[in-house]
Formats: structure tokens, C-alpha cells, sequence
């Protein structure tokens, strides 16, 4: 039987390795990000790992002032609000990131389209710590 | 796709819910007997209740927002109905219309004549940061909450896709939510059942009563646009385009067809029903539209085999002053960009010609998860009965659609109904 060579939980290793890694169906060639293990065309698991360029562009974002805890502990809040955005990247897949680089204080400057470049966020110390996937602009 | 029809119809032929609102110091099940209760008062005739067979209850997170999972049973049992097969039905905030649906399956299968089918939430016990925490487990925890993305964000960024492909204004927003306290004022069960002006004028009189300058708002649209008064929640929507964190219950009952006129003067039957799933926000093709409801709907719309045009009364999941427009959309009322300038015509209200979310939706009415979609149920209910009081869209409408989502559209469940 043959198994796929991507699991979800090794995106978040890659990222903490400042990579990002998303899967290839080896059957029809499609790439997925976030990394599926299975291929929803194929309906079977030979995928393998493949690197994304980290290029994209903003589809879709956010600033947000009522933060859930995580991003509380993170010292933002309604005074420091933050962007979040879902981001097409050149690969023509979308996944969503905190977005740096942006005018959060004026949320209507911030433009749909904008060219975005991966960026690798390291939070929380000793087991707690954690790499989140940002993108900021170029 | 093939055309799907139920083994046989099913009709509602009692509806009730209990006050939506914050239940300090209330237990869940006592809330939901009150809805229960009314119910029960809501039949034309008189029935034995320990005839019911069996009972589906949505419940979203009792588990987190109380500490409480294992809901149905617990909740057939304060009702009385030990030992009725009971199950708990969790499709996230489409978890009442998807109880809705189970229910209704188990009668048109010919396995049950009479069910029972609830809804039920109790989230004012938990501080907001952990309803945020809470809701947000309903997104792809993994990857949207992880960078920060709340429900509200979700919803915040669809409007932001919205605006940019559509031109909309966002001062469009601030028109459907004032429009909603508008009818939810004429509903005795809203959580807030005040129009914008009055919640503006107590503000006023509360600064005059601590002596404290007093805001110069012009109308309820300067007061909505005031961000001291209606504060940023995730750009570009504010605290009044969000439905609050809300406690309450809402109960039907179901029976085949043949039996139904036994029960009631005046039965709705389910003449459509869809539900289609979908993958996590980020994931999908379009941000402007929730591919799903679209598919619920078509599937809804091909069983009771009419048209958009033929829907009299509508209940949509207006979670987020942006869902309900992109939903006026996906339910065929209008055309993918178009809803926007519907809202901002005024079509959309009581007092337009596609009346959308009479009970004031779930912004106005509330939105205790689980219940709101058996809460949709209970708006059409009155509607089609001629039962709505002030709230009554006019023209005797026989006609009624709900339409309820689940997360950001990973679900949707759209239900039709026609009094006869």
C-alpha cells in the first residue's frame, strides 16, 4: 500500500523550520496548501512533499479589534489591533495568515491584490513556542 | 443532479421558543422546558405528549460554552420524555435546521409519526474572549484561528472580498442591521426589541443622568457611525452588525402528513429541504458567495419544485450584516452583486417587496446557536398562521424558507414550508 509523505501536523515543523511546505498529488500534479494527504480528484493518498514559493497576493483581509486569548497573550488588543488575511499564493492556492506591512490604523488604505511574500512568526517561549504563518508586503 | 423527494411529507404542527436573550442564573433545560411548554400551547388540538417517539435536539457547544455535552437526553428528560430515543445534532450554528432535518427524515422514513425537534444554547456564562475562543472552534482551528482569524474576522473578511468585487458602500451594513432592531421591535421574543433611535436616546439620557457631556448624534445613523458608540468588532464590521452572545431554546413538533389536520387547524408542510457541506473559508473558490447555501438551496427549491419568486416569508442567518446580504444573493432573490443595493433600497424590509429576517433576524432577535435555525422555523410558523402581530408580512403568505449556516458556510441547511 502506498501512503502519502504528508501529514498535516509537519506544516507547522516546516514553518518553524521557515518553510512552507505543502503537498503535490503525484498521480495528477495538483498542489495543495495547506498540505492535503489525500487527493480529492484522485481519491487516493500518493502525494508528496512540494515547497511553495511563498509569493502571493491578498484576497481577502481583516483588522481585528476584539482579539480571541491567543492573540491577547500576544499583546494585541483593541488599542494595537491586527490584519489577518486569506492570501492566493502564485501556485494559485489560498491560506489564511496574520498580514504585516499594513497600515492597521487605517484599514480602509489596505488594498485587495496587494503582492504579499511569506514571513515566519515565532510566539510564545519554552514548549509554548510556536511558528504562525504571516505574509507581509513587498 | 437527481431530483430528491421524501418516502413521505412531513409537516410542523406546533412551534414555540422561549425568550432570546441572557439567562442569568437559569439553567439551560429550564429554558428549554419554557420553550417547550409553549410549544405545546401552540397546538390547535389536544395531544397527549408521551406520544412523541422520539426527539433531536441541536445543541452547538454546551460542552465548552457550560461545561455540559450529552444535551438531548438530558433535555428529553426535563421534558418529561424518558425513554424516547433523544440525539444531539451539531453542525455548528446550522445545528438546529440540521436536528430540523434528521427529525424529518425519521418521520418521511416512516419509522416515527411524531418527533420532536429542538434547539438550545446557553453562552452568557462564559467572559466574551471565551464565546470568541468558542465560536471560533467552529472555523479550521489549524490553520484560520491559529493566525488570529475569529468568527467575526471570517465574516469581516468576506465583506472586504464583497466590497472590492461589488463596489459595495459599508455604510450598507449599518442599513441592514438597523433594519433588523426595526422588525425585531415588533417581536416580543428579540433580544433586543428596540429600533436604533431608542437604544441612541437612552444612551443620551444616561450621559445627562451622570452628567457627562451628551453626544450630539443626529440620527441613528450618525449614532452608527460613531465609533465611541458602535466600536469596531474586525473592520469593516462593528458591534452592531454582529448578533449578540445569546441563551434561549426554540421547540417544534413533527408529524406525518396524513395526521397532521389531528394536530392542527393550520399545518406547514416542509414541501423542500437541502443541506450541503463545504471545506473551511480559506479553502473555497469565492469569498463573495457560500457555495453551500447556494447548493441547499437548489436542492430545496427543486423538491418543492418552485422559484425563488414564489417565497413569501424568509428567515435568513444574518450571524454578520454581510451574511445576510451575500444570503439574499445565494437564495436567488437577487442577482451575485446585486443584494447590497437591494438592502440599501429598502427592498428588504417590512415595508419593501422581499421582506428578508421579519423577527428581527438573528442580530436583533439573538442567536443562541443551536436554536436559531428551530428559532427560524418558529418566525415562519407565525407568519404563515397570519400569527406575526405587528410584525405580519402583509398579503396572507403561504410560502416560508429558512435558511441556516453553519461556521462560515461550511454548512448550509435551507428548508422550505407551505401552509395549504
Amino acid at each position: 500500500m502506498t501512503e502519502s509523505e504528508v501529514y498535516t501536523h509537519q506544516f507547522s515543523k516546516h514553518l518553524a523550520e521557515r518553510q512552507l511546505i505543502g503537498s503535490r498529488c503525484k498521480r495528477c500534479g495538483r498542489v495543495f496548501l495547506p498540505p492535503r494527504s489525500w487527493c480529492p480528484d484522485c481519491q487516493q493518498n500518493e502525494l508528496e512533499a512540494y515547497q511553495f514559493s511563498g509569493k502571493g497576493k491578498l484576497a481577502a483581509f481583516t483588522v481585528v479589534y476584539v482579539a480571541p486569548t491567543a492573540m491577547l497573550a500576544a499583546g494585541y488588543d483593541r488599542k494595537n489591533p491586527y490584519c489577518v488575511g486569506v492570501v492566493e499564493l502564485e501556485e494559485g492556492e489560498r491560506i489564511p495568515a496574520q498580514i504585516f506591512g499594513v497600515d492597521v490604523q487605517h484599514p480602509e488604505s489596505i488594498r485587495i491584490g496587494t503582492p504579499l511574500q511569506a514571513l515566519f512568526v515565532e510566539r510564545g517561549e519554552g514548549e509554548h513556542k510556536k511558528t504562525i504563518l504571516g505574509f507581509e508586503v513587498t | 443532479m437527481t431530483k430528491r423527494k421524501l418516502g413521505r411529507g412531513v409537516a410542523v404542527v406546533a412551534a414555540g421558543m422561549s425568550k432570546f436573550g441572557c439567562y442569568n442564573g437559569m439553567a439551560t433545560r429550564d429554558i428549554f422546558v419554557e420553550a417547550y411548554r409553549e410549544m405545546l400551547a401552540s397546538l390547535d388540538h389536544g395531544f397527549d405528549p408521551r406520544e412523541i417517539e422520539a426527539v433531536y435536539i441541536g445543541n452547538y457547544s454546551g460542552d465548552l460554552f457550560e461545561g455540559q455535552a450529552h444535551m438531548a437526553p438530558l433535555m428529553t428528560d426535563w421534558a418529561g420524555l424518558s425513554p424516547r430515543p433523544a440525539t444531539r445534532v451539531e453542525d455548528a450554528c446550522a445545528s438546529g435546521s440540521a436536528a430540523l432535518r434528521q427529525g424529518m427524515l425519521a418521520v418521511a422514513s416512516g419509522l416515527y409519526d411524531i418527533v420532536l425537534v429542538g434547539g438550545v444554547e446557553k453562552m452568557s456564562e462564559l467572559p466574551t474572549e471565551r464565546v470568541t475562543d468558542t465560536l471560533a472552534t467552529a472555523s479550521d482551528v489549524v490553520y484560520e484561528a491559529a493566525v488570529g482569524f475569529t468568527f467575526p474576522a471570517l465574516y469581516a473578511a468576506m465583506a472586504t472580498a464583497y466590497m472590492h468585487e461589488y463596489g459595495a458602500d459599508p455604510e450598507v451594513f449599518l442599513q441592514v442591521g438597523y433594519k433588523n432592531h426595526e422588525h425585531g421591535a415588533l417581536n416580543p421574543k428579540a433580544q433586543f426589541g428596540q429600533p436604533i433611535r431608542e437604544i441612541m436616546e437612552a444612551r443620551k439620557a444616561s450621559a445627562i443622568r451622570k452628567g457627562l457631556p451628551v453626544p450630539e448624534w443626529k440620527d441613528e445613523f450618525d449614532f452608527l457611525r460613531d465609533p465611541r458608540a458602535n466600536p469596531y468588532i474586525a473592520w469593516p464590521l462593528r458591534l452592531y452588525d454582529c448578533s449578540p452572545i445569546s441563551d434561549g431554546a426554540a421547540v417544534v413538533l413533527l408529524v406525518s402528513e396524513e395526521i397532521a389536520r389531528n394536530f392542527s387547524e393550520a399545518p406547514l408542510y416542509i414541501i423542500g429541504s437541502g443541506q450541503a457541506s463545504d471545506a473551511a473559508t480559506h479553502d473555497r473558490p469565492t469569498l463573495t458567495s457560500l457555495p453551500a447555501a447556494r447548493q441547499a438551496a437548489r436542492q430545496a427549491y427543486e423538491m418543492a419544485r418552485i422559484t425563488p419568486q414564489d417565497v413569501d416569508a424568509v428567515e435568513v442567518h444574518d450571524c454578520f450584516t454581510i451574511a445576510e446580504i451575500i444570503a439574499s444573493e445565494d437564495l436567488g432573490f437577487f442577482e451575485a452583486g446585486e443584494g447590497w443595493k437591494a438592502a440599501e433600497d429598502g427592498v428588504t424590509s417590512l415595508k419593501g417587496t422581499r421582506p428578508i429576517n421579519s423577527s428581527g433576524g438573528l442580530k436583533s432577535k439573538g442567536h443562541p446557536v443551536g436554536a436559531s435555525g428551530v428559532g427560524q422555523v418558529v418566525e415562519i410558523w407565525h407568519q404563515l398562521r397570519g400569527e406575526a402581530g405587528e410584525r405580519q408580512i402583509p398579503g396572507s403568505p403561504a410560502i416560508g424558507l429558512t435558511h441556516n449556516v453553519g461556521g462560515t458556510g461550511q454548512t448550509c441547511v435551507v428548508n422550505i414550508f407551505e401552509r395549504r
